[in-house]
This record gives structure tokens, C-alpha cells and sequence, in this order.
């Protein structure tokens, strides 16, 4: 690991002034994904800027009725929370199927957000990788792929995001607060992302320095207290996704009058099935009719050997998903 | 609180470990595992992978269960930390230890002391209403260690590894603690 100094600013302004100092400044918060990035020579910051203390560790209730979740919320603790439980049960189902006990107690809502790709070559110092180094190549086209991205790929990365939370998320239509140099701003997560294209090592359209303060989850209503969270691994706990799915739903006179759909471990941000939820709008909710739908999504994938399993996959985990909250939301009508 | 300046690698911090604050220097990438280890002269706490996948060095910082690899010393400098060796008194064992014990719930002992922070916090989650994967949906608020069975053990103790295989009498030593102590 590269020698850094460390500083733990007394406010946001402090740690912004900081963390726009320089390319070789990283934000410190749980840790979990940068620290091993560090020791694995991938990240290798000259100063740490702690900012644990800084970002905001509450969950409080917007002037609408929505959730303001701080920044420096903790997983386990977003997770636990009875409204997130009762009113957006996807995101709590979301992050208890990512990572261990002890690794929720330590991550923060932002850190889970910005946490780097999986992908073995992207983690490999020795390796070449567009995204850790633009321009030496990637070897995962031809070599190991299984767990990486067939939509939204580029020639340049195939890597896929790694986290459960942000899937959850995605299909809440939440916003995720900025600051940065320039004052505050709110992106939706599709703006917050963005896909690899040309210049594959920037996960996200921050610039150097932003911080991410909150994310912003909606009023809730029946679609949003009607979700969940479907994980697909290798083993029974404690696995990066294969494919993953978080949904919600609202049906009514036996017809979806809505639904929202996003894939996880399949691109290399949370995947908003838009295709999908268009084409089954207004459609009585049938297993035939959730395949063909995502089959639709399916259509602009560019699977290689070893992930093309994912297209089925996805499409056989959503089925799934909406049939249980199709039956749940049944059940709970006069 | 940093004390060694802006440009300085090293930092002079105090830890509050078990109940003592001790005075150290140290390099900033030193984990608080190796400051346990290597400084402190903790060598309870144990490193398997060195990248959060085992649980081998699982502590309590501020009495939540976290991987003390992928915890940097600086950064808990004033924050209060128990490992295993502050688990037991002087000649009493944490109920866990002794569950341990009398279930044989280890074969190498490597992962143990780990497995046991880290079932000691579990049980303190589940009394918090944490729920887990294996909850069932409608539970908001889960009901206690009591409530605990198998599944939602082994759930929740997934983050720490035994290559021995010893989770055939881990599970039931912690449910007996669980049960146990209500």
C-alpha cells in the first residue's frame, strides 16, 4: 500500500476543499471497498480524507412524506430502519442480501453507492484494464466474464457494479444530493451513473471532489410498500450477485397499472428495465408476459460465452419476484 | 487530533482497547488489526484473508461487530474498541466462550475467536429488531434472540468462514446462548 496522510476535516466545506485539492485524494468512510482497493495497489490516494464524522447519519421524513437517508447512514442500520422495512421493503430486502454483518455495520450509504467493480482484472494490479489504467486493454472478453455486464457495455469494459442496494434503489426512483465545488445538486440514479463508452474509468458523472451527502427516496404509495428484492448466487449468503432483481408493483382489476423493474449484475450500473415495465403495463401479470418482457430488455444485450446465462436468468428471477408480489398484493384486497 | 501534520504518513493517536486507552504511533495504513496485533500484542483477533471475506478478525468497535482488516487504526481512534481477549473477565468466561467450549464448536480454533465477537453482536442485533435475509418480509421489527432459529443463525453469521467445518456445533452453541439468556 502506498504511504497517505490522513486528515479528518472539522466540516464539509473543509473536507470539499480538500478533496478538490488534487487527483490523489480519496473520501474516507466505511472503508470496506477502498481500504482493500489500497492494499490491492488499485487505489492509491497520497491523502485520505475522512469525512465519517461529517455526512449526516440520520433518516428523517421530507416536507412530502419521502425519506431523507443520510450519506453517512450505515446498511445495517437503513436496513433495520421500520419505515424503509414497512414502506420500501425492497431496499431493506436489498441490502441484507449484499455482503456480511459485519461488513453492513461498517458501509455507508454513499460508500455503497461509489464502491468500484468487481471484475477480477479491474482488482489485479499485474493485469491490463481500461478502467484502472485507460488504454492497456481488457482481458475479460477472452478470459474469465461469468459475474460481468452484457447491456451497456462498451468494446472498452464489460464490468458489472457490484452492489444489491443501489439495485433496490434504482426501481424506488430515488434521487442521490450532491455537493461539490460548485453548490448542491440532486441526480436520479441513471444520471449518476454513467455507462463506459469511450472512457471506462469514471463510474459515475462526479467530478473530482463532489460528495455525496443524501439519497432521496419518494413518497411511498402501493408501488413502493409492493417490492422486493430477488438475489441470485452461488452460494447462500454472502456472494456478489449472478443476477439480481428488485421490483415493484401495482396491480389493479387484475391488470399491472404499474411496475418497476431494475437488473442487477448485468451492466455496469443498476439496469432500469424500462422496455420491460412499458411492455407489461396495462397486461394481466403471467409468467409468458414478465419473459417476453424482459426478453424485450434482452434484445440490445451483448452476452459472451460465459454470462450469456444471464439474459434467462434475469428474466426467470423477475417472473419470480412479480409473482410473489403479485400474489402478496392480492391478498391484501377485500 | 491527527497531530503529525498534513503531509505526515504517521499519525500519534490513542486507542481505547478493552477498557485501557493506549498511546501509539503509527504508520496511517496500519489496520486496527494489525495495531491489535503487532502493537497492542492482542493476538486474539486473527487474520485469514486480509480482505473482509473470512471474519477471522472480527471486533466490536463501539460495540458493533466489524472486519478489523479493513479497518484503518486511525480512523477509530476515538472510538471504543473490544476484542476477544475483553470479552471474559478474570477467571469467567462470556457465556459465548463457554458455549463454545461446551458444544466443541471448533475443531482448529482459528476462525473462534471471531466466530464468538461476532456471535456475541449477532445477538445483540437480533434484541435491536435488526432483521435479516431470512426474515420473513412482513417482519419489521424482529423479536429478539429468542426468536432466532437455524436459518437465521447461520444468515447471520455468514461473514465468518470455518475452513474446519465446525458449523455443525457453532449454530447450536450460539442458539443455546441465545435461549439462554432471554
Amino acid at each position: 500500500m502506498r504511504p497517505f496522510a490522513y486528515e479528518r476535516p472539522a466540516s464539509a466545506e473543509e473536507a470539499l476543499d480538500l478533496g478538490t485539492a488534487g487527483s490523489d485524494v480519496a473520501y474516507l468512510a466505511g472503508g470496506t471497498n477502498l481500504v482493500d482497493l489500497m492494499r490491492l495497489g488499485v487505489a492509491r490516494p497520497r491523502l485520505l480524507v475522512d469525512v465519517t464524522g461529517l455526512l449526516p447519519r440520520s433518516i428523517d421524513e421530507t416536507p412530502t412524506g419521502g425519506l431523507l437517508v443520510g450519506a453517512g447512514v450505515l446498511n445495517s442500520d437503513l436496513a433495520a430502519d421500520p419505515r424503509v422495512r414497512r414502506d420500501y421493503p425492497v431496499l431493506s430486502q436489498a441490502l441484507l442480501a449484499g455482503a456480511s454483518g459485519q461488513l453492513r455495520n461498517m458501509a455507508t450509504v454513499g460508500g455503497n453507492l461509489l464502491q468500484r467493480t468487481r471484475c477480477l482484472y479491474f482488482q489485479d494490479a499485474t493485469k491490463p484494464c481500461n478502467k484502472r489504467v485507460p488504454g492497456s486493454g481488457c482481458p475479460a472478453r477472452t478470459g474469465i466474464h461469468r459475474d460481468l455486464a452484457i447491456l451497456g457495455v462498451s468494446e472498452h469494459c464489460i464490468a458489472s457494479h457490484p452492489s444489491d442496494m443501489a439495485v433496490g434503489l434504482a426501481a424506488l426512483d430515488a434521487l442521490v444530493h450532491v455537493r461539490g465545488a460548485s453548490g448542491t445538486r440532486m441526480l436520479r440514479l441513471d444520471d449518476f451513473y454513467r455507462l463506459p463508452g469511450e472512457d471506462p474509468a469514471r463510474d459515475t458523472t462526479l467530478d473530482p471532489g463532489d460528495l455525496v451527502t443524501a439519497v432521496e427516496l419518494p413518497v411511498p404509495s402501493a408501488l413502493t410498500r409492493t417490492s422486493g428484492y430477488r438475489k441470485a448466487r452461488d452460494r447462500a449468503s454472502y456472494a456478489f450477485a449472478v443476477g439480481a432483481v428488485a421490483a415493484a408493483l401495482d396491480i389493479e382489476g387484475g391488470v399491472v397499472s404499474d411496475v418497476r423493474i431494475a437488473l442487477g449484475a448485468v451492466a455496469p450500473r443498476p439496469w432500469r428495465a424500462r422496455l420491460a415495465e412499458e411492455a407489461l403495463r396495462g397486461q394481466p401479470l403471467t409468467d409468458e408476459a414478465v419473459v417476453a418482457a424482459v426478453g424485450l430488455e434482452m434484445a440490445g444485450a451483448e452476452p459472451l460465452p460465459d454470462n450469456a446465462f444471464k439474459a434467462e436468468l434475469s428474466a426467470r428471477i423477475t417472473s419470480a419476484v412479480l409473482r410473489q408480489l403479485g400474489g402478496a398484493q392480492t391478498e391484501e384486497l377485500p | 487530533m491527527t497531530s503529525t501534520g498534513r503531509d505526515s504518513t504517521t499519525s500519534e493517536l490513542a486507542l481505547r482497547v478493552n477498557g485501557e486507552t493506549r498511546a501509539l504511533t503509527l504508520d496511517n495504513r496500519t489496520s486496527l488489526l494489525d495495531a491489535l496485533r503487532e502493537h497492542l500484542g492482542l493476538t486474539g483477533s486473527k487474520k485469514g484473508c486480509d480482505h473482509g471475506q473470512c471474519g477471522a478478525c472480527t471486533v466490536l468497535v463501539d460495540g458493533r461487530r466489524v472486519n478489523s482488516c479493513l479497518t484503518l487504526a486511525v480512523a477509530v481512534q476515538d472510538r471504543t474498541v473490544v476484542t476477544i481477549e475483553g470479552l471474559s473477565g478474570d477467571d469467567s468466561l462470556d457465556p459465548m466462550q463457554q458455549a463454545f467450549i461446551d458444544r466443541d464448536a471448533f475443531q482448529c480454533g482459528y476462525c473462534t475467536p471471531g466466530q464468538i465477537c461476532s456471535a456475541v453482536a449477532m445477538l445483540d442485533e437480533a434484541d435491536a429488531g435488526w432483521p435479516s435475509a431470512v426474515t420473513a418480509p412482513d417482519v419489521t421489527t424482529f423479536h429478539g434472540r429468542r426468536g432466532l432459529d437455524a436459518d437465521e443463525v447461520r444468515e447471520r453469521m455468514s461473514g465468518n468462514l470455518c475452513r474446519c467445518g465446525a458449523y455443525v456445533n457453532i449454530v447450536p452453541a450460539i442458539l443455546d446462548v441465545a435461549g439462554a439468556q432471554a
